[in-house]
């Protein structure tokens, strides 16, 4: 072991997280107990075996984090009242109607709000969860050794949870704002884990925005416990700043008769690896994952899926639409696992990208993993430029090219968009696609 | 001065010369027929006349109103006036046809410098425009052709024109696929726009469609080139005798 750790050469982040974590681990051991320490020692022990995962880690093939994060910025340390305003003067990219927010600056919550329908908290302020809420933060996670899972837990210095109490929706949607403000490079960790309880129902948006021209590095993971015929919609919106680096985890477990719809739309970033662990832990359970991205110039974007059918009679659709212009980089992974014994799953994904232009590039990995006989599972790929027969027909009828090509694309988005309920929100997320539709030149 | 005038066209696709020559003037206020054999080139004409990209003209002259338009895009050349029914309409899916008739609408006025329809405006002249087609308002909602039986789709596409009251239509098989209810619905929309100030060539490989679209001049194309022309009573000749003198004949 010791012969096997010295072989390895270290980079300079791997060498950072090594040396940063006793004295962070140190810090941090007043608050979580015994639940939160296993999970950072957790953590920690699997960035320090393995080091960063790079392109022949086959779930990281496409993503190689080794090499695109070559440094771990400092995480921050320098929060101040001024800092918060001009977090809050931030003008964000999707515009959330009326909803009850928590903002994260540079991912610590900024204020602790008691807001009517649900109970809001931080296990570093010693609030005390439920023990419904208390057994999901020590439960087993199967993705714990995950790269960005471990660097979160490792680093993380607040846990935010939420409880949505049994049989009840709050009045308005819940949205959780992240804004990264800074001029220098810096690292932040934030974590959120949400309770929704048998029969309750809730409406999450997640938004990440944050300065442009700073290579920030964020890493936040958001925990779904979604009970028996508890229903959740989610929408989250990447509008990262332009040099950042961001890392997100969404996980979902499920239990009987649940209802779970994850919509992700992205414009941001320079590379995002943005993963989902979803586990149907109970019969009868639906979840629709759609994702929206728009890339230009050299971003990249990695959607990673892992859709865990552990349970039987569940169904589950994944379906992706990406627009890649100048030499952008759009990666999807998708795995549908159907565990022995979970008979009659339905699990259909499908993975569409538009290239604008020769220069950009897709890749798309859908897989499937099935122990069981009787179940309809299936999976597509596409990868084509906008069809000039289409844009021919519109130009035939008066519309300008640039005008024809947008609106193709506006529609070719619109199809991953359309899922959501909420008309405003649904209407605002277009306005982000527009947006950029209208900065291509 | 003639609304169309094509003088000598020679245009191919993927390097093949389709078109070999062909002239062919159009006056306000007249219909004119073409008629031919599959593949004599009356598609490519439609096309060419359009503006679509893979048609390269290889030689000739097409003006409107005087002016040649060969280097104007297909939009430009919308906004001129001129108007394609398409033997295929495409289907557009997540483009709403609402949108979709709107931007079209407005695309061109604009480009015409005329300022935009207002809301209701628009809504009534499509109200108007669709009800005469009997196209329900649930049609209007759906996506651009999507779902449309081979009816609706052509349908559909007399209701642009309708809207777009272009100077020149160009009708592709707008026949084709049509039991004869739907025949005559479309042709009654046709005939509708039948004016001083407009002229229209209609595509048709059957006479059937010039019982109800009378034409005032009929041409047979063979081989890329008009090959005959004359009046109404042409198109009984050919539905009588078929195009097999006219593939001799250009062979
Ligand atoms: N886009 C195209 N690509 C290749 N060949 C074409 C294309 N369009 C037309 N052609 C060819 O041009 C010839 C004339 O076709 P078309 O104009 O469609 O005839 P028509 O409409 O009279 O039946 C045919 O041989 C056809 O195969
Ligand atoms: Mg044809």
């Amino acid at each position: 072991m010791a012969t096997a750790e010295l072989a390895v050469v270290r980079t300079p982040a791997e060498e950072a997280i090594v040396e940063r974590y006793p004295a962070f681990r140190a810090r941090q051991q007043h608050w979580g107990g015994a639940a939160v320490e296993r999970l950072r020692e957790q953590g920690f022990a699997a960035l320090k075996t393995r080091g960063l995962p790079n392109r022949r880690v086959e779930e990281w093939k496409y993503t190689d984090l080794k090499a695109l994060m070559p440094q771990l910025a400092e995480r921050f340390d320098g929060f101040s009242q001024g800092l918060v305003e001009r977090a809050a003067a931030l003008r964000p990219h999707l515009a959330v109607g009326d909803a009850t927010r928590i903002l994260f600056v540079n991912g610590c919550s900024a204020a602790t709000l008691r807001e009517q329908g649900f109970v809001y908290g931080s296990v570093a302020h010693g609030d005390d969860p439920r023990p419904q809420t208390a057994a999901v933060i020590s439960r087993e996670r199967d993705y714990a050794d995950n790269a960005a899972v471990a660097l979160n837990s490792a680093f993380m210095d607040d846990w935010v949870f939420l409880r949505i109490p049994a049989g009840t929706k709050p009045d308005k949607p819940l949205h959780l704002e992240f804004r990264e403000i800074g001029d220098k490079p810096f690292a932040t960790y934030p974590r959120v884990l949400i309770v929704v309880e048998d029969g309750a129902s809730a409406t999450v948006i997640e938004t990440h925005d944050g300065s442009d021209g700073v290579a920030y590095q964020t890493n936040s993971l958001i925990e779904f416990e979604i009970g028996n015929g508890a229903r959740v919609e989610h929408v989250a919106m990447n509008a990262a700043g332009d040099k950042a680096l961001a890392l997100s985890t969404v996980a979902a477990r499920l239990g009987r008769d649940a209802r779970f719809a994850t919509l992700t739309v992205t414009v941001g970033a320079a590379v995002s690896r943005q993963q989902l662990f979803l586990a149907f832990q109970g019969e009868g359970s639906e979840a629709q994952v759609r994702g929206a991205t728009m890339l230009r110039d050299k971003q990249h974007c990695d959607s990673t899926l892992v859709i865990n059918h552990a349970a039987p009679h569940c169904l589950s659709r994944e379906t992706f639409k990406t627009v890649l212009d100048d030499e952008a980089r759009g990666v999807f992974q998708g795995k549908i696992i159907v565990a022995p014994g979970a008979q009659k799953t339905d699990g259909k994904m499908a993975a569409h990208t538009l290239l604008l232009s020769d220069a950009a590039e897709a890749n798309a990995k859908p897989e499937l993993e099935i122990f069981a006989d009787d179940v309809v599972c299936g999976h597509g790929a596409t990868a084509g430029a906008l069809d000039d027969n289409l844009k021919f027909y519109l130009m035939a009828r008066g519309i300008p090219e640039k005008d024809a090509e947008a609106l193709l694309i506006e529609s070719f988005v619109a199809e991953g968009v359309d899922s959501v309920e909420d008309e405003t929100l649904r209407e605002a997320l277009m306005d982000v696609a527009r947006g950029w539709l209208k900065a291509r030149e | 001065m003639p609304l169309l005038e094509i003088k000598n066209l020679q245009a191919s696709v993927e390097e093949r010369e389709i078109l070999k020559g062909l002239d062919l003037v159009v006056n306000k206020g007249e219909v004119h027929a073409i008629m031919g054999p599959n593949g004599s080139g009356k598609s490519t004409l439609a096309h060419v006349l359009s503006g679509k990209p893979d048609y390269e003209v290889t030689g000739g002259e097409v003006l409107l109103e005087g002016e040649d338009i060969l280097e104007l895009d297909p939009a430009e050349r919308a906004a001129k006036g001129i108007f394609l029914a398409f033997q295929y309409p495409m289907e557009i899916p997540g483009v709403a046809t609402m949108t979709f008739l709107r931007t079209a609408l407005n695309s061109q006025r604009k480009i015409r410098g005329e300022p935009e329809l207002s809301t209701p405006e628009f809504m009534r002249r499509v109200r108007d425009a669709a009800q005469k087609l009997n196209i329900d308002q649930d049609m209007l909602k759906r996506p651009v052709n999507v779902g449309f039986s081979g009816g609706e789709k052509k349908r559909n596409e007399i209701l642009q024109m309708a809207l777009l009251e272009p100077k020149l239509a160009v009708l592709d098989e707008t026949d084709s696929g049509l039991d004869i209810d739907a025949l005559k619905v479309v042709a009654d929309g046709v005939n509708r726009l039948r004016s001083p100030e407009r002229a229209m060539i209609v595509i048709t490989h059957y006479q059937r469609l010039l019982n109800h679209i009378v034409p005032d001049v009929v041409h047979v194309l063979s081989k890329g080139r008009i090959v005959r022309t004359g009046g109404k009573e042409l198109a009984l000749e050919l539905e009588a005798k078929g195009y097999a003198d006219y593939q001799e004949e250009a062979a």
